[in-house]
């Protein structure tokens, strides 16, 4: 085999920021199987990698792992540019921007589960934002909007949890994937 | 040690509120718009039949001219109708199922039905 010519010089970063995109990917994939009563009502288990990324790196990288989701998990499922894709676009874009937010709450009061509903709220308000200005302008999507709004709830919160207990974990997998907590200060929830 | 309990004070305060905010989505857009319609005739014949969650100014062409419909904000009214006596413009916003304007000499009639029918007629 030929040697690249191309050689990309990757910090220690870059590879995290690959294994949680993937890990989100995996999860946007497996999700997509999953069969749904009503179209929209997902668990948006990808968001728990955003904001397990946003408690342990930062907002920049919860942002370059949710973008790299939405459109490698799009080109994956075919859904690239789609209408599928762009409400995928709106509702991450709206999270990231409520997370950006909420982020600055108290740690010590509002932890992952706040986090996880208020972005899952903004998800949703993104998405139907789009929806009724570009793809359906009319007024019965309206009806579902509360089945919507009762699956955010249902699901922000059990996201919240399971990333509340991802952080506070000391599984040997994490270690494995460099994802352990680098000090304790971050396990307790305070800022470093 | 605290920091490992799950949910934290403020994170039930955000509970509270999101159980809030949804039950509220359920009352305002479930309960108080049970589906009800506007069904506007002219002649007897249907012209519109739309939810009345749906903005919209109609105008009908009437037996003497034409007839101009506003539904807003779940209710609905006759702006204005080239009858003599406006008396379906004067019996103004409409909001219950069951209640109607009639603009005889028009023969326009703007009437709310739903899914629950409260009452076979109205007589004022």
């Amino acid at each position: 085999m030929t040697r690249s010519t191309i050689s990309l010089r990757t910090e220690p970063e870059d590879h995290h920021v690959a294994q949680l995109a993937a890990a989100a990917i995996a999860l946007s994939l497996a999700e997509a199987a999953i069969p749904s009563p009503v179209p929209g009502v997902k668990p948006g288990l990808a968001n728990i990698v955003t904001l397990f990324v946003l408690y342990r790196y930062g907002f920049r990288l919860a942002l370059w792992v949710t973008a790299l989701r939405v459109v490698a998990g799009s080109l994956l499922l075919g859904t690239f540019l789609s209408p599928s894709f762009i409400l995928s676009l709106s509702g991450a874009a709206a999270s990231l921007a409520v997370l950006l937010a909420a982020q600055l709450l108290p740690r010590k009061w509002f932890g992952p589960v706040t986090l996880s509903l208020a972005s899952a709220f903004a998800h949703l308000a993104g998405q139907l934002t789009v929806v009724h200005w570009w793809l359906i302008p009319q007024t019965g999507i309206v009806y579902l909007v509360p089945i919507f709004g009762a699956s955010a709830l249902l699901f922000g919160t059990l996201n919240g949890v399971v990333v509340a207990r991802l952080l506070a974990s000391r599984h040997p997998l994490l270690d494995q994937l460099g994802l352990a907590s680098p000090s304790p200060d971050v396990t307790s929830g305070e800022r470093p | 040690m605290s920091g490992l309990r799950l949910i934290k004070a403020g994170d039930w305060l955000s509970l509270l509120a999101a159980l809030c905010a949804v039950g509220w989505l359920f009352v305002d857009l479930w309960a108080s718009a049970p589906g009800a319609e506007v069904v506007i005739r002219s002649d007897g014949h249907l012209v519109v039949r739309q939810s009345l969650a749906r903005d919209a100014t109609v105008t009908v062409q009437g037996a003497l001219g034409p007839s101009v419909i506003r539904i807003l904000a779940h209710r609905v009214r006759v702006v204005s109708d080239p009858g003599p006596r406006q008396i379906c413009v004067k019996e103004g916003w409409l909001q219950r199922v069951g209640e109607a304007a009639i603009c005889l000499p028009n023969h326009v009639t703007v009437e709310i039905t739903g899914r629950h029918r409260l009452y076979d007629s109205l007589n004022y």
